[in-house]
Parts: C-alpha cells; structure tokens; sequence
C-alpha cells in the first residue's frame, strides 16, 4: 500500500496550486475553479486520513463538503453573473466598487 | 514498486499536471475540461481509499453538477479572458513567493512530523471490514451520528438555491418595476374623466 504521507503530500502540492490560481488568476470563474481545486485537496488529505484510522467520520465530513462547495459554487456562481450584467467585466480587479 | 505505488504515481502525475494546466491555460473552457480531469483523478483515488460512496459522489457532484454549472457560466458570459493589466504589478512575484514559502512549509512539515502518520501497510490493507465507506456504511453513520449536520446541510442547499434565484431574478425584477411604474403614469390619463369642452352653443340674441 501506498503510505499515507503521499497522499497528504499530493494534497498539498493540489492545495498549493489552487492557492497560486486564487492568487494569479483575475477572471473570477478561475478563482472560483482554483477554490474547488483547494476543497479538493482538503478532500483527499481527508479520505487519507479516514482510510489509515480505519474510520469514517473523514468520509462523512467530505461528504459535507461536497455539500457546502455545491452551495457555495450556485450561490458565488449566481453573484458572478449578476456582476456580468452591471460592470460587463469577470475581472477582479474592475470590480473595485461595492455599489453595484 | 508495488502495482500499488505504481498507479498512484500515475495518477498523481496526472492529477498534477491536469491543475498546472487548469491554471495556466487562457481559455476558461479548457481550464473547465482539465478541472474535470483532475476531479476524476481524485475520484479514483477515492476508490484506492477504499471510499467508493465518495468517489460516485465526486463524479456525479463535482464532475457532473458542478462543472456543469461552471461551463453554463462560461458558455453565458463567453470563456476567453482578455488580458488587461494588473492594477497591482508586483502581484504575480508575491504569489509565487508565498505559493513557493507555502510549500517548503509543507514539505518541511511533511518530512519531520510524517514518522508520527499511520503507514498503510500491507497488513492494514487487510485489515479494513468489507463494505468500509459503501452507501450502507457511510449511511449507518450518517443517519445516527450525524442526523443533525445532515438536516442543517438540507437548510444550507435550500438557502443557496433561493439566493441563486433571487440574485439571477434581480433585473427582471427591475424591469417589471419600471414597467409597473410607466403603466401607472399612462393609465390615469386613459381613464381619467375626459373633460370635453361645452360645444358653444351661440347665445340668443
């Protein structure tokens, strides 16, 4: 079997790169990707964990955050559209007032 | 090199490669497709994990819904990003600075404090009940220990979807008001009493 370690490790290196793609990236659906790519990571480091310890609790919080990330992507997904229609622009760095 | 190791180097290369690619590529399309590749990366790493209960979910969620969703919003709001420029220049160094200081923390964590991590050996691999993370298992657990989180979550996905919906319904609310407040300005003067003028009827002399 593969050690547990590897995976924390993959899931870092996941993590990292989603951090570097909410960083870099200025169109806000690649943010929200690089986000979903960071819920991911955790995910994995979770499923690792739950898989060495024998138990299930880790599976059953992946489970929920699955759930929250498919809240979290209609409602951020919804916003971003509704920014489309005022401003014209997904770039972050245009939106740079809150009135709408 | 166990078969094992094998393809969970595989897999990781690919699962790797697939988020480099997602995060560097211009088309917001592409990055959606290599996001779905790494998505399903993950799912098969969820079955090496003996979780295939999460792994289905992975795909059908994340891989179908989510994504889905993502490329619905792509499509609507058109995929290609023009590159303008950053209004804060040294950005791109930073990130990549603390991307670089994140991961030495990592790797630094990872290499002194592994030795206290279960390793998953070959007797443990064994040693896992049949049946550990199916759908009976995890909703044995689901539906006794965790029957609180699970309805909040029901309360959770109901807001979300109301607020996806009144944040989509915005404008054509807008609309309808100013339709609303131009009828009540025309429909007072069709119905308002129309004062003919008295024809002049010409005095008698």
């Amino acid at each position: 079997m593969v050690p547990v370690s590897y995976y924390v490790g993959l899931s870092a290196i996941l993590f990292i790169l989603g951090a570097l793609g909410v960083l870099l990236r200025r169109n806000a659906i690649l943010i929200f990707m690089s986000v979903e790519l960071m819920l991911n990571a955790a995910n994995l480091a979770f499923v690792a964990f739950a898989r060495a310890y024998g138990t299930l609790n880790g599976q059953i919080f992946v489970f929920f955050v699955i759930t929250v990330a498919a809240a979290e992507a209609a409602v951020g997904l919804a916003l971003i559209v509704a920014i489309f229609h005022s401003k014209q622009s997904n770039d972050v760095d245009e939106i740079n007032k809150i009135k709408g | 090199m166990t078969a094992d190791l094998l393809l969970f180097l595989v897999l990781a290369v690919v699962a790797v490669a697939s988020a480099v690619a997602m995060l560097v590529s211009r088309n917001a399309v592409y990055a959606a497709i290599f996001l779905i590749l790494n998505f399903s990366t993950i799912a098969i790493f969820y079955l090496l994990l003996a979780a295939p209960f999460i792994a289905m979910a992975q795909i059908t969620v994340y891989a179908g819904a989510i994504m889905v969703l993502f490329l619905f919003v792509i499509m609507l709001l058109g995929g290609q990003t023009h590159h303008t420029r950053s209004f804060i220049p040294w950005q791109a160094p930073l990130a990549i600075l603390l991307g670089v200081a994140l991961a030495v923390e990592v790797i630094y964590v990872l290499i002194t404090g592994s030795s206290g991590l279960p390793a998953l050996t070959g007797t443990q691999a064994t040693s896992v009940a049949p049946g550990f993370g199916g759908p009976q298992a995890i909703g044995e657990v689901l539906f006794n220990q965790y029957l609180l989180p699970f309805e909040v979550t029901s309360i959770l996905l109901l807001v979300a979807m109301i607020g996806a919906i009144v944040l989509t319904q915005k404008e054509k609310e807008r609309e309808r008001e100013q339709i609303r407040q131009t009828m009540d300005q025309t429909i007072p003067e069709i119905h308002a009493p129309v004062e003919t003028p008295e024809p002049e009827v010409p005095e008698k002399v």
